[in-house]
C-alpha cells in the first residue's frame, strides 16, 4: 500500500496576525509558520496504517515557509520519502493552485491513498481533499475519522455532525480529508529530527506555479467586536472571586 | 434567465432539515432578486419532509441508486449532473458535511469560483462579494467572486435573520440519477454511543480547550467541575487528542449546549465550537490570548492563566 500525505504550512494561530500594507493578506514577514495540525493527523493515520498493514508513506507539499521542518519531522516519525515541490510562489496560495501543483506531481506516482488534513485555516477557496479529488478524477471524502483496508478497497468513516458517523466502502485510489487519526499525532524527540536533518533526504522538485481561478481578496480585517466580553482583569485571585460571584448570582452549581 | 439563478443544496443527511437550509433559502431569495433570477432547491436522496422548502421557486427531488443514506461519491455525481442542466450563477451550501465534502470538487469540475466559511454575501454591480471567516475566526476576508458562476459555503447562523421556512410546495420536479460509476457503497450509519454522559442536561459546564495543555491537566478541570456541581465538556482539539471521550464534545460535530453557566478554559473559540455553545445564558471565558474569538461571544472574560485561576476558584469554594 502506498500512501501519499499532502502537507502544508499555516500561520501559527497562537500568534497575533497582522494585515500587511496591501490590506489583503497577513503580514508574512513576522508571523511564524507551522505544520497544519490536520495534516499532522493525516500523517499519523498514514503511519498507523503502514505499521498495521505494511506499505510506504510519502509526504509531499509545496515549498511553504519552513516546510523543511515539517518534512524532516515526518521523516523522523517514520515517513519513507519527503518531497518538496518548489515553485517560488509567494503570498496566499489558493487551494486551487495547491491542488493543481500536487495533481501534476501525482500523475507520475502510483498510489492507493492520498491523505491530507480536512481543512486549513486559510483555505478560502475550498478544502484540498475535494478540489484535488476532482482534479484527479478520484473518489474523495472529507471529515474522515476512520480508515481501514477492506478487501479490494477501504472502509472510510466520516463524521456527519452531532456525533453521527457514516461508514462507506470505497475502491481506490482515494483522496481523503482527515479530521482525526486513530491516535493523537506521535511525539518525536528533537534528536531524531536532527538525525533526519543530517541525513538529508528531502527530494526537491521544481514545478511551475499554475494560474487558477480563485476569489480575489479585496480586504482582510479583524472582525468587528460585537458582543465583546467585559474583561475581569488578569489577577487570578480577583478574577476568581468575580467568577464565583457571577456563578452564584445565576443560582446555579456552586453549593 | 438560468445564468442569474441561485441553487441551494438542502443538506439533510440525518434527521430533519437544519436551520441553515432555511437561512440559505432566505439569502438565495435576496441574491436572486438582486440578479433578476430564480431560486432552485436541490434535495438528494430521501425527500421526506421536503414540504418545508416552499421558499424556493423550483424544488428538485433527485432519487436514485446509492443516494440514500448520504453517499459522497453518488451525491457528487447527481448534483453535478443537475447543476450542468440548471447552469446557475450561484450555488449555496453550508460548511457542513456536504459543503466540505462536495463543493470544492463541484466548483473545480465546473471551473466555478468558490468561497468557503462565508458569513456575508451580496451583489455589487456585476460581482458577487463575499465576506469569509479565516484563521480560526481571527480575521475576515472580503472577496470578489467576479461575474461568473460561483459556489459559496456559508457558516450556519450567518444569515439567521433571513431564514425562510415556507410550508407547501406546489410542484416538485422529480429527477432520477443512477450513476453507474459510483465507487462508494454504503456500509453503516452510526448514532453516537449512549455513555451516560449528557452534557446537554448540565446547568453549569466547565469546558476545556487546547489551552489545558495535556491529558494530565484534565484532572484539574474535573476537580473544578465537581466542586461547582458542574459537568465537564471540551472543544474539538481535546477530543481529537484523546484527552476526553467524544460524549464530552461541544460544537457542531459534538453537542449543542445551553447551560445557565458555561466556563470556557483555554478555548480559543473556533466557529465549530461557538456554534455549539453561544446560546448559553452566561459565558465566562479564560484565555491568555486577548484576541481569541471566544471573547466575542463571552459575557465576561479574563486573560489570566487558567493554571493560576482554577486553583484560586477551588480555594474560594473549598475544593
Amino acid at each position: 500500500m502506498k500512501i501519499v500525505v499532502a502537507m502544508r504550512q499555516i500561520a501559527d494561530l497562537v500568534e497575533e496576525l497582522e494585515v500587511d500594507a496591501s490590506g489583503a493578506d497577513i503580514d508574512r514577514e513576522f508571523v511564524k509558520f507551522v505544520s497544519n495540525e490536520w495534516d499532522e493527523a493525516a500523517l499519523e493515520e498514514a503511519l498507523c496504517l503502514k505499521e498495521a498493514h505494511g506499505g510506504e508513506v510519502v509526504v509531499v507539499g509545496v515549498d511553504d515557509v519552513d516546510f523543511d521542518q515539517t518534512l524532516f519531522g515526518a521523516l523522523a516519525k517514520g515517513a519513507d520519502r519527503a518531497v518538496k515541490l518548489s515553485c517560488g510562489f509567494e503570498g496566499w496560495m489558493p487551494t486551487a493552485v495547491r491542488a493543481e501543483i500536487l495533481a501534476r506531481w501525482l500523475k507520475d506516482e502510483a498510489f492507493d491513498l492520498v491523505l491530507t488534513g480536512v481543512q486549513a485555516a486559510d483555505d478560502l477557496d475550498g478544502q484540498l481533499a475535494g478540489v484535488l479529488g476532482a482534479r484527479l478524477g478520484l473518489p474523495h471524502a472529507a471529515v474522515v475519522v476512520g480508515l481501514e483496508p477492506d478487501g479490494e478497497g477501504f472502509k472510510v468513516t466520516q463524521e456527519l455532525g452531532g456525533g453521527v458517523t457514516l461508514t462507506s466502502h470505497a475502491t481506490g485510489p482515494l483522496v481523503l480529508g482527515i479530521q482525526a487519526a486513530r491516535q493523537a499525532p506521535r511525539y518525536v524527540p528533537i534528536s531524531r529530527i536532527r538525525q533526519a536533518m543530517s541525513a538529508g533526504g528531502i527530494e526537491e522538485v521544481e514545478v511551475e506555479a499554475p494560474a487558477a481561478r480563485a476569489p480575489r481578496v479585496t480586504r482582510l480585517f479583524a472582525p468587528e467586536a460585537k458582543g465583546r466580553a467585559e474583561m475581569l482583569g488578569d489577577k487570578p485571585s480577583e478574577v476568581a472571586a468575580r467568577i464565583v460571584e457571577l456563578i452564584r448570582a445565576k443560582g446555579a452549581g456552586v453549593s | 434567465m438560468a445564468e442569474n439563478d441561485v441553487v441551494v443544496i438542502a443538506e439533510r443527511v440525518v434527521g430533519g432539515y437544519p436551520d441553515v437550509t432555511f437561512e440559505l433559502l432566505g439569502k438565495a431569495k435576496e441574491i436572486a432578486s438582486a440578479l433578476g433570477g430564480e431560486v432552485h432547491c436541490l434535495v438528494v436522496g430521501d425527500s421526506e419532509g421536503h414540504e418545508c422548502l416552499g421558499a424556493s421557486d423550483h424544488l428538485h427531488l433527485v432519487e436514485g441508486e446509492h443516494l440514500w443514506p448520504y453517499n459522497p461519491h453518488a451525491w457528487e455525481s447527481a448534483i453535478s449532473a443537475l447543476l450542468s442542466e440548471l447552469n446557475p450563477r450561484l450555488v449555496l451550501a453550508s460548511t457542513g458535511t456536504v459543503g466540505i465534502d462536495l463543493c470544492g470538487a463541484l466548483a473545480a469540475q465546473s471551473g466555478a469560483m468558490l468561497a468557503s466559511y462565508v458569513v456575508d454575501l451580496s451583489v455589487q454591480g456585476s460581482s458577487l462579494m463575499a465576506v469569509a471567516q479565516l484563521y480560526g475566526g481571527k480575521l475576515m476576508a472580503e472577496c470578489d467572486l467576479g461575474d461568473g458562476p460561483a459556489f459559496v459555503t456559508a457558516i450556519p447562523g450567518s444569515f439567521a435573520g433571513l431564514a425562510a421556512r415556507v410550508d407547501g410546495v406546489a410542484d416538485p420536479i422529480a429527477h432520477r440519477h443512477d450513476g453507474a460509476e459510483v465507487r462508494m457503497r454504503h456500509v453503516a450509519l452510526t448514532e453516537p454511543e449512549k455513555t451516560g454522559v449528557d452534557i446537554t442536561s448540565e446547568e453549569v459546564l466547565v469546558s476545556v480547550g487546547r489551552g489545558i495543555g495535556g491529558q494530565s491537566n484534565i484532572e484539574l478541570a474535573q476537580e473544578l467541575a465537581e466542586v461547582l456541581g458542574a459537568g465537564l465538556s471540551a472543544s474539538r482539539p481535546v477530543i481529537d487528542q484523546g484527552w476526553l471521550p467524544k460524549a464530552h464534545q461541544v460544537g457542531k460535530s459534538g453537542k449543542k449546549v445551553k447551560p445557565k453557566v458555561y466556563l470556557a478554559l483555554g478555548i480559543s473559540g473556533a466557529p465549530e465550537h461557538l456554534e455549539g455553545m453561544r446560546q448559553a445564558e452566561l459565558i465566562i471565558a479564560c484565555n491568555t490570548d486577548a484576541t481569541a474569538p471566544i471573547f466575542e461571544v463571552a459575557h465576561y472574560g479574563t486573560t489570566a492563566d487558567l493554571f493560576d485561576l482554577v486553583p484560586e476558584i477551588l480555594d474560594l469554594i473549598g475544593g
